[in-house]
């Protein structure tokens, strides 16, 4: 008898929500978690003496399905009324700001007239398109050519959603889902900061810059399902207390939880009638029993680390190697004495992109595509503290600033001096929207997507675990014959990000995991 | 340079089929220069005569360059691991000194190729085949820690010497014991001036005789064919061509890429590749093991049953039924199937082909409706088929240890 019904790797939120659904319905499951902390990219670390954060600094989409069915609000996670504004940081103080009123109403400021009616109309059209796509997200999408008419169903759906929105909206559709983010923003709007704003979301944690084709407005559209259409937003408490409810939700279903807990390989019994999944085997030698083992690891750790190639199809591991997961962002987190000043803002409020131009973007794509640090780069700047206290001792604050692009194979290849050189050309720039940034800095730390791979073991160091291209999502992410959370190999199922419908916190690809699991 | 009269340099110097190591003593037993090619080498189809050359495989002994077959060394911890979750069969319970044939698949259970792994060590092998293959060799090592391919292509020097005189050729050469090697054995011998032992020789070949493969390094090659055929003088000895190959090969009933079966990988259509049930390799697939490429696809094969099966066609009359199809009646009306190789044995003395048939209708009657030429005149034939089961040729020297002196 298997020790447990289900043995799930990684206690990330996408780990949590899966564990939490099987565990309510009864299975016997254990999470394992690598880290001393559970949480993954989301979890709160302490960077410096008293000072916190987590890698993940906001939410745009978190499943309002999975909040309400596993009762979250009740075990400490509460939206908030307001989503945080977005701005377009300007160095002169001009901001172009998007903020969103308790009504959800979108509200424009910094741009013109003309900006603003285009915007107008952009929005209509676009949130029409998320809420085609929304139901999709959360949805298992079948295998192409297996199943009957319940699978087909699910296609003969998203026809029948893309038919309903009209002719010519749907003709739209055809023609931008595949635009590269420049063409569309180009199409509406003149306003650079504006432009870079809104195409910021298509962009942000792929291989992809504004000329990129590839989908990357319908990445765009997978964040816009959100509950604030698509505004960023901080819970009540912090991105922690996301993390903490579903602790709370798992531990009373019953999941057992262990964390400094590193899956060595997961086990596999190999006899004539082919290959079954046993368990997991941890470093100490310690054999753990499971009737099936769930990862929420990203599928190159999960399929070529912990499975082995030896116990997979060729082709399929040769899939697995081409995925697109090589990360671009690097993560600032500064410690500081006192509240940052940003230049023409009361107060360092809501989600702060520095990107001048989609050229700007894309010139700092350029440099990193080919190896090299990004000569500008561009950013998304937060600072929790103004939300949450407890982050920092009172007085205090901290940046969290996502820093794009940074390669994670770097042509000169990573060394001490390289990550101070390009950590101190980001404050230099930060310092250039935020003057005085300089004399508040206590301690400055700086990931750059190799060390996100080796802190929190995530292949690339791609939060996405897997670019979100078009080639990498909906059935065929992260590729055909796992793309459905089962996998070759009978009893391994995925759950991770890794997996439809992709990354950031939004719990989705761990609920569709267990909707599988469960199914009759 | 000036002078265009005293450019040497051959314009077309990439595209002209490659000398192989044998080539200069080739070239000159190659009368009638009649030369196709194998992966960019010059290969006879024959040098003579094919049919002669065939009686002299069948009745003395002849040897054939394999040089241009591709041969990988696969070396290190993970070695074995790597080749046998490619090829279909159970290669974990091999020894040191022995060589297997094999098939390998696609994820989707088709047939890539087939090829012989030699395992030269306990973390060495030898794998040979009939189509460059290294692009397949390095995804299938995608994720083996400890595991090297080499392309030795070019670095082994390889020829086939096949037929009743074989053994006694060798033994004449001077390789000790030779007798004694078994099939699909091999042993390492001295040669030449080198203190070591160079020749290494396997008891291998694709005529379905006795017959043994000589491998050594591309300097002793001219050498060791001067030796050969010193030796073999007396036994009827005689290169021959692709053809006569051709023709052994058909009797013993073994399968070529292009004839039998495309390589799946080459092929566009996705039913013009094949599983080896199909082929009627079954015997090369062992489910006994856990797990290899395209298990899970094969075993629905098996469990489905191919919808076509390579057979052998023993014919009625004389004609080859090559490039015919087959049907289920005589009136040709309901097409169950093709010939993939035909031709009159002289030693069976029988009509033979291998067809896929429509494996439904095995059981049934099959008829062959065959195209020949008289004088330029077309004609046409119905002719009975009967399945064959076993090959259409073998001789019990060819399993024999020591082989049956001849």
């Amino acid at each position: 008898m298997p020790s447990y019904d289900t043995i799930i790797i990684g206690a990330g939120h996408n780990g949590m929500v899966c564990a939490c659904y099987l565990a309510r319905r009864g299975q016997k499951v254990l999470l394992l978690e690598a880290a001393n902390e559970i949480g993954g990219l989301a979890a709160k670390r302490e960077f410096f003496p008293e000072f916190q954060v987590s890698v993940a600094h906001s939410i745009s989409h978190f499943s309002a399905k999975v909040i309400k069915e596993l009762n979250l609000e009740s075990h400490g996670f509460i939206n908030p009324s307001l989503a945080l504004p977005t701005v377009g940081l300007n160095r002169n103080g001009e901001h172009v700001v998007l903020a969103h009123d308790e009504g959800g109403a979108a509200s424009l400021s910094g741009v013109s007239e003309k900006d603003l009616a285009s915007f107008k109309n952009y929005q209509t059209l676009m949130y029409r398109y998320a809420a085609m796509l929304k139901p999709f997200w959360e949805t298992v999408l079948p295998r192409i050519g297996v199943g009957g008419i319940a699978k087909a169903m699910t296609y003969a759906k998203l026809g029948l959603k893309l038919r309903l929105l009209g002719k010519s909206d749907m003709r739209e559709f055809m023609r931008i889902a595949m635009l590269p983010a420049r063409d569309l923003m180009d199409e509406y709007f003149d306003n650079d900061l504006l432009k870079a704003l809104l195409s910021w979301d298509a962009l942000i944690g792929s291989k992809m810059a504004p000329r990129s084709p590839n989908g990357p407005v319908v990445s765009l559209l997978y964040r816009m399902g959100g509950d604030f259409e698509g505004a960023h937003y901080l819970p009540e408490n912090g991105i922690e207390s996301l993390i903490y409810s579903l602790r709370s939700v798992a531990e009373a279903s019953g999941v057992e939880i262990r964390t400094n807990a590193p899956v060595e390989k997961i086990l596999i019994q190999g006899n004539e009638s082919g290959l079954k999944v046993e368990g997991v085997k941890m470093p100490d030698g310690e054999i753990i029993t499971a009737t099936r083992v769930v990862s929420s690891a990203d599928p190159h750790r999960t399929f070529v680390d912990l499975v082995g190639v030896e116990n997979l199809e060729i082709q399929f591991a040769n899939r697995i190697r081409r995925l697109r997961s090589e990360g671009y962002v690097a993560k600032l987190h500064l410690a500081l004495h006192g509240e940052p000043k940003f230049t023409g803002l009361a107060g360092p409020e809501g989600r702060m992109i520095i990107a001048p131009s989609m050229d700007t973007i894309e010139f700092a794509y350029d440099d990193a595509k080919y190896g090299e640090f990004s000569r500008q780069p561009v950013m998304e700047v937060l600072v929790p503290t103004r939300y949450q206290s407890g982050l920092a001792p009172p007085g205090k604050h901290v940046i969290s600033a996502h820093v794009m692009y940074v390669p994670k194979k770097l042509k000169s290849k990573w060394c001490v001096d390289a990550r101070e050189e390009i950590k101190n050309k980001t404050i230099d720039l930060l310092s250039q929207y935020s003057p005085g940034l300089q004399d508040l800095i206590v301690h400055a730390e700086f990931l750059t997507p190799e060390d996100i791979e080796s802190n929190f073991r995530v292949t690339g160091g791609n939060w996405h675990h897997a670019d979100h291209v078009i080639d990498q999502m909906f059935m065929m992410r992260p590729t055909y014959e796992a793309a459905q959370y089962s996998t070759p190999v009978p009893g391994l199922f995925l759950c991770g990000a890794g997996c439809h419908p992709g990354g950031d916190l939004t719990g989705a690809a761990g609920h569709n995991a267990a909707h599988e699991i469960l199914k009759p | 340079m000036g002078d265009s009269n005293t450019i040497t340099v051959d314009p077309f110097e990439e595209e002209r089929p490659k000398e192989t190591h044998f080539h200069a003593r080739m070239a000159v037993l190659n009368i009638r220069e009649n030369w196709a090619a194998w992966n960019g080498y010059k290969l006879a189809n024959y040098f003579y005569d094919a049919e002669y050359e065939y009686f002299c495989v069948r009745n003395g002994c002849g040897t054939y360059d394999i040089c241009g077959m591709q041969k990988y060394f696969v070396s290190g911890k993970d070695a074995e691991a790597m080749l046998n979750r490619m090829v279909t069969r159970d290669i974990s319970e091999m020894n040191v000194d022995r060589v297997t044939y094999l098939v390998w698949c696609t994820d989707e259970g088709r047939l890539i190729d087939d090829g012989t792994v030699f395992k030269l060590g306990h973390e060495h092998f030898m794998l040979t085949c009939g189509s460059p293959s290294l692009a397949w060799l390095e995804k299938s090592c995608y994720g083996f820690k400890d595991v090297s391919i080499v392309d030795m292509s070019e670095r082994i020097a390889a020829l086939a010497l096949q037929g009743p005189t074989s053994c006694e050729v060798l033994k004449k050469m001077g390789l000790k014991d030779i007798d004694t090697l078994k099939p699909f054995g091999i042993k390492h011998f001295p040669f030449g001036a080198s203190k070591d032992k160079p020749l290494m020789v396997s008891r291998t070949g694709f005529t379905g005789d006795l017959g043994y493969e000589l491998w050594i390094k591309p300097e002793l090659a001219l050498e060791m064919w001067d030796s050969l055929y010193d030796a073999g003088e007396d036994y009827h000895i005689q290169p021959f061509g692709e053809a006569a190959l051709n023709m052994a090969r058909m009797e013993a009933g073994f399968i070529m890429p292009l004839m039998e079966f495309n390589e799946a990988l080459k092929t566009i259509h996705f039913r013009h590749d094949h599983t080896p049930f199909q082929l009627s390799l079954d015997w090369l697939v062992d489910f006994k093991k856990p797990h290899f490429n395209g298990r899970a696809a094969l075993l629905k094969e098996q469990h489905d049953g191919p919808e076509y099966t390579l057979v052998k066609l023993d014919i009625e009359g004389n004609k080859p039924a090559e490039e015919c199809n087959v049907y289920s009646d005589k009136g040709c009306e309901n097409e169950i199937g093709y010939v993939t190789s035909a031709m009159w044995s002289p030693v069976v003395k029988a009509n033979i082909a291998l067809a896929m048939v429509k494996t439904k209708y095995l059981k049934g009657e099959i008829w062959a409706e065959i195209y020949y030429n008289k004088e330029l005149r077309s004609y046409t034939k119905v002719s009975r088929c009967t399945v064959k089961e076993k090959p259409f040729w073998t001789h019990p020297r060819s399993r024999a240890t020591p082989p049956l002196p001849y």
